[in-house]
């Protein structure tokens, strides 16, 4: 129950505090009352029993990918 | 592959080329035997899943420790909830993994639904406002298990609540903070570890420093992790080299879901609706300031004082082993329960109860 997944922003409804999210196929609506940076439509959020809990920051996973590039020789951009 | 979307970046952290490289980087800079511990269920379900365990160096292991929280409510918080099922015009709320969890003598939320007693399984606390404004005449129970993750959505919905007059909504609060907790484990001289894995969306909303004596008072090399393979083989890899230079530090190893700060916001909503206070803990026993009750306007809320039920300090359930599991003394498999009397169908402990509890996922993916 403490699994907490990325999800993909479809929408949001900011009357009702509400995201439609998505992921592989699996569509949730998630509520926005904790979230502390504003997501947009196509960002990834953390979800966690119904709510959205932070923004994924997409640069610092690709940061962190390439430390491992660079550290084990490895391509891929 | 190129790295055009986010999903293929987030895809990236499982590739298994880069896991074997890590692998092989581990096993030629291990100085020694090594014992670490995760405090979190969708880690120790990872590790299996993956693959993981059985690919790193038998030097190393893996223990699982007190972070699934369907296995650290206590035996008493368990019979509390089992009585607030059979009050008169009361309807439970819960997330499924409670369903089976036995109480005293056996019984589980399952076996009240069997017996009558009105039980609804709810994806979100929020569901459970939805009940509430569907069955005005009865009082909605939700059942507020969960860390520092789950306590705000809890929070966040008594707030919806109070703002939208729905006074049939209760909430039974046996939240439970993760860093009191490790404290309490790191003082127990029977436990032996030597590194930590920290919960990575526990940290999303407490951030770094609740976690820095770990490294300043205990000498525990202690890393912040996400939940794909190669986040924690790299978080090994940091354990490995704050080994080799003798000094433990907490590192951010998720960075890319947790800010140094956490979530302010969340925390604001959960320090308005909640108040610290002590809480039991199956296994490890009453430890101060590591849960969370009603605060003040809030305390309306409250199931237990709304509805007159009280938590005991009761015993473990008689042959249990799951307390001594969630410390880390004893693997699963080394309970004599373990695959005899306890297994998935017929679980004696809620270790082997949750799908994110160590004896489950040792039942699931290691035997």
């Amino acid at each position: 129950m403490c699994l907490a997944v990325p999800m993909e922003v479809k929408s949001i409804n900011s009357e009702l505090n509400v995201a439609d999210v998505e992921i592989a196929g699996v569509k949730r609506q998630v509520r926005l009352d904790i979230i502390d940076y504003p997501a947009s439509v196509g960002d990834y959020v953390i979800v966690h029993a119904g709510f959205a809990l932070r923004r994924l920051d997409r640069e610092d996973a690709l940061e962190t990918l390439k430390l491992f590039q660079e550290g084990l020789n490895f391509q891929f951009n | 592959m190129a790295l055009k979307t986010t999903s293929d970046t987030l895809a990236k952290f499982k590739d298994p080329a880069l896991c074997r490289n890590l692998l092989d980087r581990i096993r030629t800079e291990l100085p020694g035997p090594l014992a670490f511990m995760e405090v979190c269920g969708t880690h120790t379900v990872a590790i299996f899943q993956s693959g993981l365990r059985s690919l790193l160096p038998e030097e190393i292991r893996h223990l699982s420790g007190p972070g699934c929280p369907v296995c650290v409510t206590h035996e008493g918080e368990v019979s509390a909830f089992l009585e607030l099922a059979r009050k008169d015009n009361v309807i439970i709320a819960t997330f499924g993994d409670l369903m089976r969890v036995p109480g005293p003598k056996g019984t589980s939320l399952k076996q009240a639904q069997a017996e009558g007693c009105r039980i609804e399984i709810v994806y979100s606390a929020f569901d459970a406002l939805a009940l509430a404004r569907k069955h005005t005449e009865s009082r909605i129970v939700f059942l507020g298990v969960g860390f520092e993750t789950t306590a705000p959505t809890v929070a966040a919905t008594i707030k919806v609540a109070k703002e939208q007059g729905l006074d049939n909504f209760l909430v039974f609060a046996m939240h439970k903070l993760v860093p009191p907790a490790l404290a309490a484990l790191l003082q127990d001289p029977e436990v032996n570890l030597d590194a930590l894995i920290l919960p990575g969306h526990v940290s999303t909303i407490i951030g770094v420093e609740p976690y820095r004596f770990l490294a300043k008072q205990h000498g525990v090399p202690s890393i912040i992790t996400g939940f794909e393979p190669l986040d924690i083989l790299q978080a090994l890899l940091l354990i490995i080299d704050q080994r080799k230079t003798g000094r433990p530090q907490v590192v951010n190893q998720y960075s890319r879901a947790v800010a140094d700060d956490g979530n302010p916001k969340a925390r604001e909503i959960m320090a308005e609706v909640f108040t610290v206070s002590d809480s039991l803990w199956r296994g490890l026993g009453r430890i101060p300031n590591s849960g969370l009750a009603l605060a003040g306007e809030y305390q309306r809320f409250d199931a237990l004082t709304t509805l007159g039920v009280e938590v005991h300090d009761l015993p473990p359930l008689p042959g249990c082993r799951c307390g001594d599991v969630l410390k880390g003394k004893m693997q699963p498999n080394h309970c004599p329960l373990f695959n005899k009397s306890c297994t998935p169908a017929t679980p004696v402990g809620p270790c082997m109860v949750s799908t994110e509890g160590s004896c489950a996922a040792y039942y699931k993916y290691a035997l």
